[in-house]
């Protein structure tokens, strides 16, 4: 450290100054500085630091006592996660970077009316009203793990259809191989589309064999209610055995290509995000390790499960792949 | 940063500079209290459940802002001084740095609690595996270490002990472990680095002030020799 500056000698000059000694003053003098100085960076801190969670709207899923429900084929027996934190802690950027953001600024989505544009290599490309596109199919429950990129994960109950019975509806040409799917660009609906933290709109993508896997779903809904914005209303991907961030939502575009599509994440870090995205223990984030993750209410962490526990029904569309390369 | 920095104390520490310990009474206590104020927050929001659905990660992220913040705000200190004269922002100094060290080690002991420690199925392996194969990590633990000396030679008779020219040397150390605490800061968010980059601009910041004002005052110096140093 360095030596302190030279004290400017001014009891010389006024020297009674210092001389008067008024305790009352005083003692109000420190109490004020000592609270001025609490509550400067105390507040200063709090301001700096603290990001509270968002608070949910209160309502009761529609699904009430939907544990007691048989489980499905698709379902896991797993304690799904409360609505509550299934509803205020989301990764959705174009609401905002931090987890609570979608929660309080999902007011500004609008997911009515909602169109849907169809094209690329299909017989009959066409734009559809969400509604419409809903009434194609009568709506299951899928009771599925999501595992994030970030090593944590909930078990959400899905309403909505499966991707195979759109995409078969939809009659791809045979030069169809990949389905990609576009989010709304609009920032007046998503203002965190003003910052370009990520290349805009958002955009993901599956081979086709993946999009007609039973497990693929669109939802709608979430707890036997309408989907939330903050989880991606109107319509969203689920693709339960790779990362979350496969899970696009808000869709308004859905092309069937011959190329595989330029997913947003893999734009924005090619060596931490790739086209496949499969949840695997084995491979790491370059940054962090995959090989755990802490279910949402859970204070500890459990062992990540090989394509989120879904081997057995997903583990065939890879064989004969280097998972590592192909992350 | 100056924003702990009552100008009336300031000012009134000129007019009666032999009353200056009375002057100032209130500002040490304040610092460690309102330094403090965080931490009550957090075990607030912790029985409130306003820390959200993953409170380990909120907590991860809140001490390791705060120890970077603080020890900020404590390498402000010295440049202020330099800059304005006044001599208060010395008196503060340690109690900031130390108020960044135990966030530094609340953050530590977070991502211990994150990694299992607590029910001990992955446990120390687990860490010891992070510490040595991820650079994120690697960074943000040596920051933590670099730390610990610092901390321990906090007090008066540190400076004694050492001898006043290899205190200094040492604790210099704290721009590195602030430069540190900026890139673990950086690899750990996923995408958006405005806030980590605004940490290492007001740290680049700090340290050109310091160099810039230490040059000018060295020259100065030559007219006011034979001041006693205080560390």
């Amino acid at each position: 450290m360095t030596k302190l500056p030279p004290e400017p000698d001014q009891s010389a000059a006024k020297p009674e100054a210092s001389r008067i000694v008024n305790p009352r003053r005083e003692f109000l003098r420190s109490a004020g500085l000592f609270t001025g100085t609490v509550a400067a960076l105390g507040g200063g801190l709090e301001l700096l630091s603290r990001r509270p969670g968002a608070v949910a709207e209160s309502v009761t899923p529609g699904l009430v006592g939907q544990a007691k429900r048989p489980l499905g084929p698709y379902d896991v027996s797993d304690p799904v996660t409360p609505y509550q934190q299934a509803t205020t802690y989301n990764n959705f950027y174009e609401f905002g970077t931090d987890k609570a953001d979608p929660a309080r600024m999902a007011a500004t989505l609008k997911p009515r009316p909602w169109t849907i544009k169809i094209d690329g290599e299909v017989k009959k490309p066409m734009t559809v009203d969400i509604d419409t596109l809903q009434s194609w199919f009568p709506l299951e429950d899928r009771i599925y793990r999501m595992r994030c990129v970030e090593g944590w994960s909930m078990v959400m109950p899905w309403l909505g259809f499966p991707l195979a019975g759109l995409i078969r509806r939809l009659n791809p040409t045979s030069k169809a191989k990949y389905v990609q799917f576009t989010s709304l660009l609009d920032p007046k609906q998503f203002p965190g589309q003003r910052s370009n933290v990520l290349t805009w709109p958002y955009v993901e993508g599956l081979r086709l064999d993946e999009a007609l896997n039973p497990l693929a779903f669109m939802a709608v809904g979430l707890a036997g209610r309408v989907l939330p914005g903050q989880n991606g209303a109107p319509l969203r991907l689920v693709v339960p055995w790779k990362y979350g961030f496969k899970g696009i939502k808000s869709i308004v575009r859905i092309t069937l290509t011959d190329k595989q599509p330029k997913t947003t994440w893999s734009i924005a870090a090619p060596d931490e995000y790739g086209f496949y995205a499969n949840v695997n223990p084995k491979v790491d984030h370059p940054r962090w390790s995959q090989a755990t993750e802490r279910r949402i209410g859970d204070l500890g962490r459990r062992p990540t499960l090989m394509f989120n526990g879904y081997a057995d029904q997903v583990a065939s569309l890879y064989s004969g792949m280097d998972l590592k390369k192909n992350f | 940063m100056s924003k702990a920095s009552p100008s009336p104390a300031a000012s009134a520490a000129k007019s009666a500079p032999k009353r200056r310990a009375n002057t100032f009474g209130g500002l040490g206590p304040g610092i460690v209290v309102g330094g403090l104020v965080p931490m009550a927050v957090m075990l607030w929001d912790a029985k409130t459940g306003a820390l959200g659905a993953n409170p380990v990660q909120r907590l991860q992220l809140q001490t390791g802002i705060l120890a970077l913040a603080l020890l900020l705000i404590s390498l402000a200190a010295t440049p202020l001084r330099l800059v304005t004269g006044w001599t208060w922002p010395a008196r503060v100094r340690k109690a900031l740095g130390l108020l960044g060290f135990l966030y530094a080690t609340l953050h530590v002991l977070v991502y211990l609690v994150d990694k299992g420690i607590l029910i001990s199925d992955f446990g120390l392996a687990t860490v010891l595996d992070d510490v040595v194969k991820r650079p994120f990590i690697t960074v943000g633990f040596v920051a933590w270490l670099l730390l610990i000396p610092l901390a321990l030679t906090s007090f008066k008779s540190s400076v004694k002990k050492l001898g006043f020219e290899r205190w200094t040397l040492l604790h210099k150390l704290v721009y590195l472990i602030v430069a540190l605490g900026v890139v673990h800061y950086w690899w750990g968010v996923k995408k958006d680095h405005t806030e980590p980059l605004i940490y290492g601009l007001i740290a680049a910041l700090l340290l050109a002030l310091r160099v810039i004002f230490k040059d000018f005052r060295s020259k100065k110096k030559v007219r006011s020799a034979g001041k006693p140093a205080t560390p």
